[in-house]
């Protein structure tokens, strides 16, 4: 066990109860830096398509280590850490663009690399006539950048920094891969995104994202217009412990499931009363045989990828300190999409992101925890929707998915 | 048309309506904001980055007048927030050009957000790229983009810019 000390798990808690100190400690956030994100984890970094052509990059992170995503000339993806093996200076200080010649040049003494990461130029390296100049030993083949390594897996980009993680797959899980390829099934075309900063804690998100119990009680607006409610036909699924799948049709529900719901008298049920001026914004198209309209895949730790009704966007969480993190959005659809299609898409896109009707409140419920557990870091969560097992559902009402997440991260950690 | 051909009086118009529309926003008097578009419109707060790279997600992107409505119903009853409140700064406007009745304007703003703490933040700040049309002898906004440089959105946004 590597615990902090002032972290103390409760005996018997297993993964139904979580010590607040977990969302409020430089100490965790250090180690999850290291063991979580420079550990056996696959990180979400890129769509394919963000990198057009050779020569493309894009800046992101890999926790909070700046990682540049390359395409090389070769047509292959790389990825390493933006900081020059020289003096420790970043290298790609643009969010994405092209590099003409595939050079990556520091500016500070301008070494100057191949996509891949590879060292090939050192100015004055034999000196200027005859003084200075690097040793006659100096060898450049030892002074590459510090390299991810990399997966494309159907068109997203993935990274690890360790060699002990699994291959990709293995690393998601049967489900989790299916719904990946379900959306990636053909070429999409990136349409956009948004960044939001979050003042809370990231785990706070991956629990939101694992938490079908909230969406029809927070979420006014998804259930005020029937989007989504938990009386829904779905499902709740967990691959590898902290991966998960939600899927739900909508216009699936139980008559006795929603009738339970008005005995509730919950805020939820407010059906009918406040009718959309614009209908056109939920007028989308079934675009999946199978009927699913919504699907929230949680890749552990840094990537959701969501279809709801026709809206298909990658969240990744880029955590910041240890009560902020970022989110970004990047939104997409098909390359054989209609005008039509896409003009629905783009509608849509109100349900979504930073100011989305159905999930605006997401980050907001982040903030609501992180503010009121700055103290009392020894008392817990109460995780026991649906029972105290970290398994999957055949239903929307449970927290199992949360009890997988804490499963695995516990053992990750080592808590 | 240059600069120099254009009224004061128009000028003057122009203003009247955009200080109009901040004040309506920053006054929380948001149910009225929908009557400053014409029906048919195009509404969007869109950021820069993929304004530049041509790329068309906004994170509001309204094109009826309804759409408008329906923002304001859902901030009022649907959506959860804390409670905050906004206050524009706008300037430089400038009349691109006038065509009829169809006028392009350009300015900047700077909204200023304040939260129930009690702290001012610079919460959004960008510039509106407007379309406005003369209907029934009134200024109204057929588009209005608000492209936003501060591309890292505060938690959440729920009150149209």
């Amino acid at each position: 066990m590597n615990t902090p000390a002032h972290l103390k798990w409760p005996d018997n808690a297993d993964c139904t109860a979580v010590p607040y100190s977990v969302f409020n400690s430089q100490e965790v956030y250090d180690l999850e830096q290291q063991k979580l994100y420079n550990g056996p984890t696959w990180n979400y970094l890129a769509a394919a398509d963000e990198l057009p052509e050779k020569g493309s990059f894009k800046s992101t992170y890999i926790g909070d280590t700046p990682v540049v995503v390359t395409r090389g000339q070769d047509d292959e993806f790389y990825a390493w850490v933006n900081r020059c093996a020289h003096r420790g200076a970043e290298i790609c200080r643009e969010r994405h663009g092209k590099s003409e010649d595939g050079a990556f040049t520091c500016v500070y003494h301008q070494w100057a690399y191949d996509a891949k990461g590879d060292l090939h130029g050192i100015p004055f390296q034999r000196g200027l006539a005859g003084k200075g100049g690097m040793p006659k030993d100096f060898d450049k083949k030892q002074h590459g950048l510090r390299k991810v390594r990399l997966a494309n897996y159907h068109g997203v980009l993935f990274g690890t920094f360790s060699e002990q993680t699994p291959d990709i797959e293995s690393y998601m899980g049967e489900d989790v891969s299916h719904h990946l390829k379900r959306i990636m099934n053909r070429p999409i075309e990136i349409l956009g995104h948004t960044r939001q900063s979050i003042a809370g804690n990231w785990k706070f998100y991956s629990e939101n994202t694992k938490d079908p119990y909230h969406a029809s009680l927070l979420h006014l607006f998804h259930a005020t217009f029937g989007l989504y409610r938990s009386s829904q036909k779905g499902e709740s699924i967990i691959n590898n412990d902290f991966h998960s799948v939600l899927w739900a049709s909508s216009g699936t529900e139980s008559e006795s499931a929603l009738d339970d719901m008005k005995k509730d008298k919950l805020r939820t049920l407010q059906t009918g009363e406040y009718a959309l001026q614009d209908p056109s914004l939920l007028a989308g198209q079934q675009e999946f045989d199978d009927g699913v309209t919504l699907v929230i895949l949680s890749l552990f730790p840094s990537l959701v990828m969501q279809q709801i009704q026709n809206t298909l966007a990658f969240r990744q969480i880029l955590p910041k300190s240890k009560d902020e993190f970022e989110l970004v959005w990047t939104y997409f659809g098909y390359k054989d999409d209609s005008e039509e299609l896409r003009n629905i898409r783009l509608k849509q896109f109100n349900l979504i992101g930073p100011g989305g009707f159905i999930s605006m409140e997401d980050g907001e419920s982040t903030e609501l925890c992180q503010n009121a557990i700055v103290r009392d870091g020894a008392y817990t969560n109460v995780i026991q929707m649906a029972g105290k097992e970290a398994k999957g559902d055949d239903h929307l009402v449970t927290e199992g998915l949360i009890r997988g997440l804490w499963k695995g991260y516990r053992e990750i950690m080592d808590f | 048309m240059t600069s120099n051909a254009i009224s004061l009086e128009l000028k003057g118009e122009v203003e009247d309506l955009l200080n109009a529309y901040t004040q309506c926003i920053d006054d929380d008097d948001l149910e009225n904001w929908p009557d400053f578009f014409t029906e048919k419109c195009l509404y969007r707060v869109i950021p820069r980055e993929n304004h530049e790279m041509d790329l068309p997600t906004a994170v509001m992107w309204c094109d009826s007048k309804g759409m408008l409505q329906d923002r304001i119903t859902a901030l009022r009853h649907a959506n959860i927030y804390q409670v905050q409140w906004y206050r524009h700064i706008t300037s430089n406007p400038r009349i691109l050009s006038v065509d009829g009745d169809t006028i392009k304007v350009q300015s900047n703003y700077a909204v200023f957000k304040t939260c129930n703490d009690g702290e001012s933040t610079v919460y959004n700040v960008g510039r509106y790229v407007d379309v406005i049309v003369r209907e029934d002898g009134v200024l109204k906004f057929k588009e209005r983009s608000a492209i936003y440089d501060t591309h890292r959105i505060t938690t959440l946004m729920v009150i149209p810019i």
